[in-house]
């Protein structure tokens, strides 16, 4: 046996998705799609205010109404009353306060959904309101109400590079605002559970992550990790919206106290307070030179606040930064008289740079070529407004103008993303690979706990098989908390992690079978279970210096926008993107990684925000709550930059972000080239666009 | 009412959306919930021939009419054309969107066997996908009319 790298169906190939037949076919089982004979409906009664005490629940109505099996408060958590992914401090169900709107007070079991969700208004909840903090910057004051005992801020961070108070010749500064965006994955929170026998439960769920799931719910359900077994379901997207826990523990109490399955599933309304968004951000930078500097300082406040909670969003907190130091190279460019394309690959960071916290680029960093790619690119033809397509002006047949005030703007940008968990965090992924034979043949089994959320994971894992072991037939078992934690499918780690595994697994299998005689003589199964680790991380130091990251992918953007400026309407007439991808082990699902990630770009950009007055959520539907759609998409035009990375499987980084974190910065440039104005705040409005 | 050619009953309560009846009372639950307001396409199925969203009708609607999901496309193990064109141009990630574009795309190119790219765009702009970005939806809405063209 030996590794084919060209192996039919192996890696670098277009190989089709191993779950597209049943999800054409409709016959994908999702969470939502999850049923058990005598299964109860959970629903959840969510604050209505931002900030308030909890005076009194009664629910001897509720327990009364029809089909209703059970109602639960914070009372009947048995066991831990918070959780958290990093920090438990989220109550299962609010105790004597409630910190946002939406956050769950109570839950109720019933026959079917309709009685459920009826049930929730006979629950009576007497609030005494408080004045919510709604803004970051009011959290900060001292003034301001603690939302938290221990005071608004959640972490600050300095980061002092060289020397912070050296001089420049030109300085360039502004302030920059992105918005809080919502991940709208379109299957919504679901997830059934059903009490075990042994007095535990199983929970079948969507999610990205089922140990960091498990490690939270079996202390508030107080029962050992091993009586709380998580089954993966189908999920229907994710994007981070499934990093943090939502209905899982409500499920599994419900599920222990009647001693019946239960389902629960959101509605789109209910997605928007069940889970945590993209934070916003507002940001002061002044720059004296582009990208690599000698001399920084950085200073980063996280704060609590009475809005809606946030956490990982695609792109996590690299967006928010692209946007606001993108803003500042295209004044420098201005200010320095080049073009704003000729600055970045005149001053790109390259393997070997190095970066604020001191630490340097140890892997490729192809940011030149990725931007000359882009370079090369033709722009798309002029076209005559007179006699255009209503539907090809900006707005489309929302514009009631001819054309009059057309004008085009083009944008650049470009950025980066750390790939996988930081700052020492023992980042690991377990595989178990299994070879055996029957009368079709040699079959490969291989089981993880990672999650396919959409991103092509299992059919990744079935190439890597493929690869290293010579086997066409593979087999994924459904993953389950029954193995090793594989890590999230976040921070655009698996390919590089389960992908690690799963090929140090097949490794070892490999070896143990051509020690017994190869694939021929298989008389009985052999297998494998490996771990894989990334080179350790460090911490920061008190002054922010250190080696936090274990690699980064870079990417460009440049989008080409034309603007009614008269109506203030948007038309994005194209974008391209060139992305370091180190290796691309199926070049088909990259390109739906580089344009699904630049459509989520593209809607921070124009049209994405959740809407807060006073804590309160007025946009969660997808009636109001606008994402792209396939009028709003221009084409994208990929440029897959290959340079494969040492010390990572095939030298594939991870390829989901870099887009999202480019695109929405290169779309608001473009805006700015076309208009004039300053737009210093994401999403851009019609408003800003005509000054207003 | 007749569910992919065969005559279906259930006992429901009046404000059961026809959305609600295929998938909890007949168990189709390839017709999706993503939004429950008609603004996604997640649901799409044809009622009397016409495409519609599922989660706007109620069940009691489409009492004695003929109702086609995407179920309804394929017998067998054999794939739909459309759902061939979608697994070939990488137009399916989570899925979740899928059978209700398979059901659009269906719809448009029963009508409109040669559509404009523009046309596409118009037809589908009720179908959100929040993963692929669109392109290789477009893609795969091509490769099928190029080969239904071929084919015919
Ligand atoms: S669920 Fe019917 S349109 Fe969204
Ligand atoms: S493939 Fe996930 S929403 Fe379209």
């Amino acid at each position: 046996m030996s590794v084919d790298i060209r192996r039919q169906g192996g890696v670098g190939q277009s190989v089709r998705r191993v779950d597209g037949v049943p999800k054409v076919k409709g016959e994908f089982e999702y969470a939502s799609d999850l049923r058990r004979d005598g299964m109860l409906w959970g629903a959840t009664l969510r604050s209505p205010h931002p900030h308030a005490r909890i005076v009194s629940i009664d629910t001897t109505a509720a327990l009364e109404a029809p089909g209703v099996v059970a109602v639960l408060t914070h009372t009947d958590v048995p066991g831990k009353k918070t959780f958290g992914l990093d920090v438990q401090d989220q109550p299962v169900l609010a105790a004597d306060l409630v910190r946002y709107a939406g956050e769950a007070v109570a839950v109720v079991a019933a026959e079917d959904h309709e009685l459920a969700r009826a049930a929730l208004k006979a629950i009576a909840v007497n609030y005494e309101v408080l004045t919510p903090v709604t803004d970051m910057e009011q959290a900060l004051e001292p003034t301001a109400p603690p939302v938290h005992p221990q005071g608004n801020v959640v972490r600050t961070l300095t980061i002092v590079h060289g020397d912070p108070n050296a001089l420049a010749d030109a300085w360039v500064e502004g302030m920059y605002e992105t918005g809080m965006q919502d991940q709208a994955p379109l299957g919504p929170e679901a997830g059934l559970a059903v009490p075990a026998a042994d007095g535990g439960v199983d929970l079948f769920i969507a999610t990205q992550w089922l140990h960091a799931d498990l490690e939270q719910l079996a202390p508030c359900l107080d029962l050992p990790l091993e009586k709380v077994r998580l089954h993966l379901s189908g999920v229907g997207g994710a994007f981070g919206a499934r990093e943090d826990v939502s209905m899982q523990i409500h499920a599994c109490l419900l599920a222990l106290r009647t001693k019946r399955p239960i389902k629960m599933s959101y509605g789109r309304q209910e997605s928007f307070y069940g889970h945590v968004h993209r934070h916003p951000s507002r940001v002061w930078m002044r720059h004296g030179a582009p990208y690599e500097v000698p001399n920084a300082r950085l200073e980063g406040t996280a704060v609590f606040t009475n809005n809606p909670p946030c956490g990982a969003m695609r792109g996590f907190g690299a967006v928010q930064a692209c946007f606001a130091y993108e803003a500042q190279m295209d004044k420098l460019a201005v200010e320095l008289n080049l073009d704003p394309i000729e600055l970045r690959i005149k001053n790109a960071l390259r393997s070997g740079s190095v970066l604020p916290t001191g630490q340097p680029i140890a892997g490729v960093a192809p940011v030149r070529e990725c931007l000359q790619r882009l370079q090369q690119l033709p722009l798309p033809p002029e076209e005559s407004a007179l006699d255009r397509d209503p539907m090809l002006l900006p707005g489309g047949a929302g514009n009631v103008g001819h054309g009059e005030a057309l004008k085009r703007g083009v944008g650049v940008a470009v950025g980066y993303k750390n790939l996988g968990y930081s700052e020492g965090f023992d980042d690991a992924s377990e595989a178990w690979v299994r070879v055996s034979a029957d009368r079709e043949g040699p079959l490969a089994e291989v089981k993880t706990a990672a999650v396919d959320v959409g991103q092509g994971l299992d059919t990744i894992v079935t190439q890597i098989v493929r690869t290293e072991l010579g086997i066409d037939r593979v087999l994924i078992r459904p993953p389950d908390t029954a193995i090793g934690s594989a890590g999230s499918s976040s921070a655009s780690r698996q390919t590089m992690m389960t992908g690690g595994a799963v090929q140090l697994a097949c490794q070892a299998v490999r070896a143990e079978i051509e020690r017994s005689g190869g694939l021929q003589d298989l008389r009985r199964p052999v297998e494998a279970t490996r771990v894989f680790h990334h080179r350790p991380t460090g911490k920061l130091d008190a002054s922010g210096q250190g080696d936090p990251h274990v690699t980064f992918a870079f990417g460009a953007a440049r989008a080409v926008v034309e603007v009614d400026q008269e109506l203030g309407l948007v038309r994005v007439l194209q974008l391209a993107v060139a992305q370091d991808v180190g290796r691309a082990l199926n070049p088909q699902s990259v390109l739906g990684q580089i344009e699904g990630g630049s459509a989520q770009g593209l809607g921070l950009a124009l049209m994405e925000e959740v809407a807060l007055v006073d804590g309160q959520l007025k946009n969660a539907s997808f009636t109001d709550y606008l994402i792209p759609t396939i009028l709003d998409m221009p084409p994208v035009v990929c440029e897959i930059v290959e340079e494969p990375e040492p010390g990572l499987p095939y030298g594939a980084k991870g390829v989901g972000e870099p887009s999202t974190v480019v695109v929405p910065a290169a779309v608001v440039a473009a805006l700015r080239n076309a208009t004039g104005r300053e737009l210093r705040r994401a999403p851009v409005k019609p408003d800003d666009l005509v000054g207003l | 009412m007749r569910v992919n050619g065969a005559w279906r009953e259930a006992d429901v309560w009046p404000g059961t959306s026809l959305l609600a009846f295929l998938r909890e009372a007949l168990g189709l639950y390839g017709s999706k919930n993503a939004c429950e307001q008609g603004e996604c396409g997640s649901c799409s199925v044809w009622l009397d021939g016409t495409l519609a969203c599922s989660c706007l009708v109620l069940a009691a609607q489409a009492h004695e009419r003929e109702v086609r999901t995407v179920e309804g496309l394929t017998s067998g193990d054999r794939l739909h054309p459309i759902q061939e064109a979608f697994l070939e141009a990488g137009a399916v990630q989570c899925g979740f969107c899928t059978p209700g574009f398979v059901v659009a795309v269906a719809d448009l190119l029963d009508k409109d066997a040669n559509p404009s790219p523009a046309t596409v765009r118009e037809a589908l702009s009720g179908n959100l996908c929040r993963c692929t970005g669109y392109q290789k939806i477009l893609d795969a809405v091509q490769l099928a009319a190029e080969r239904r063209r071929a084919g015919s």
